[in-house]
């Protein structure tokens, strides 16, 4: 699966490598919720980092859309609430 | 549904709004190629941009320091002039400078950030745009064959994510700007009003009372000095009179201040601007 980061690019991971991330992905769920700073940076981080090292980098001339997309790893949780919150404006 | 899918389709939301307009897919590769050549112009520009406003930052962090330093100077003057309520002003002022020069430090940190980011954007979308160029005619040459039509698809799907999440790093980019911006029109303003101290001294207000005190001392010795030469030994009850009330006049006169240059430059070693300033106050 194509997995996007935002403001850096996409890699290609093995869907059993995606499956491990769904728990980091409850956690930034969660963090948003609670409005919990310090667990989101510890879950953002830990994925972005997961897919880094675990992805392969997708060459520039290789055009594919992602699966899966991740915020900028220094992306605060502010940041991805708005970001989020454009959701209604883009699907309209 | 979890983060990361959500955030990919408003990614692709964002994507199909640029991009699904053309009724050919070939006129859509096209399409997508033009759409990405702007896209990294305008990414060029917003670099220019972010430097530009690391540059303003770096002046009046420039600027900052030497009105700290002037404060600083102004509180060592006070302290002379044994006018501890000026020299505490003078350094809360410095202290409040010291706070301003945070904020910049860190804005400047952040337009750093961006600037390397945008950076490897541009290099990276440089790389992609030359890729695509080349893919585009393949694709078109063979576009009669369903699997290309296909690809075509898959292809723009991709371009077009890719443009989206540029446009959303140089909108972050934009907002460190404009963050930026507002903090430096408000330092700005500070050490236009004279609430820092505006290095062009004409309405610094600590140096305009340390001038002031520094005359008025020296005028309070002439006076002194006058008073004495006027009056020499035990005074005489009523020839001396009108002697006296002419005395009195005359140091507003401000001739008489030139009349004493040795006096007055003994004294203080302040400026003439200083002295007629004073003389007229007092």
């Amino acid at each position: 699966m194509i997995v996007r980061i935002l403001g850096e690019g996409q890699y290609e991971l093995q869907d059993s490598q995606v499956a491990a991330m769904e728990e980091l992905d409850k956690k930034l769920v969660a963090a948003l919720d609670s409005n919990d700073e310090t667990s989101f940076r510890d879950a953002l981080t830990r994925l972005v980092q997961s897919v880094r090292s675990e992805g392969k980098p997708v060459p520039p001339d290789r055009f594919v859309p992602s699966g899966l997309t991740l915020p900028h790893e220094t992306a605060s949780l502010a940041e991805l609430r708005e970001l989020l919150a454009s959701e209604d404006v883009g699907e309209s | 549904m979890g983060v990361m899918k959500r955030l990919t389709n408003i990614v692709q939301a964002k994507a199909n709004k640029v991009l699904d307009k053309a009724e050919d897919p070939r006129e859509t590769l096209d399409l997508s190629y033009e759409k990405q050549i702007e896209q990294l112009q305008q990414v060029k520009r917003g670099l220019a941009d972010v430097a530009t406003a690391k540059k303003r930052i770096e002046l009046q962090a420039q600027q900052l320091q030497q009105a700290a330093a002037k404060l600083q100077d102004q509180a060592r003057q006070a302290l002379a002039q044994n006018r501890e309520d000026l020299a505490t002003q003078a350094l809360t002022r410095r202290s409040g400078i010291a706070t301003q020069l945070e904020g910049l430090k860190t804005q400047h940190e952040q337009l750093a950030q961006q600037q390397e980011r945008l950076e490897a954007t541009t290099q990276q979308l440089q790389a992609r745009v030359e890729a695509f160029r080349t893919q585009k005619e393949t694709l078109k040459a063979s576009y009669t064959a369903a699997q290309a039509q296909t690809r075509i698809g898959e292809a723009v799907s991709g371009i077009s994510e890719s443009m989206s999440d540029t446009g959303l790093a140089m909108q972050r980019a934009q907002d460190k700007i404009a963050q930026m911006q507002a903090r430096a029109g408000a330092v700005d303003e500070l050490l236009a009003s004279g609430t820092l101290t505006d290095l062009s001294g004409s309405s610094d207000p600590i140096q305009a009372e340390l001038d002031k005190a520094s005359a008025s001392g020296d005028v309070q010795l002439q006076l002194a000095q006058m008073k004495a030469e006027l009056n020499p030994p035990a005074a005489a009850p009523s020839g001396e009179l009108g002697a006296g009330n002419a005395g009195a006049d005359e140091p507003v006169d401000g001739e008489l201040v030139h009349d004493e240059p040795a006096a007055a430059a003994s004294k203080t070693p302040a400026d003439p601007f200083t002295l007629h300033d004073a003389g007229g106050a007092s």
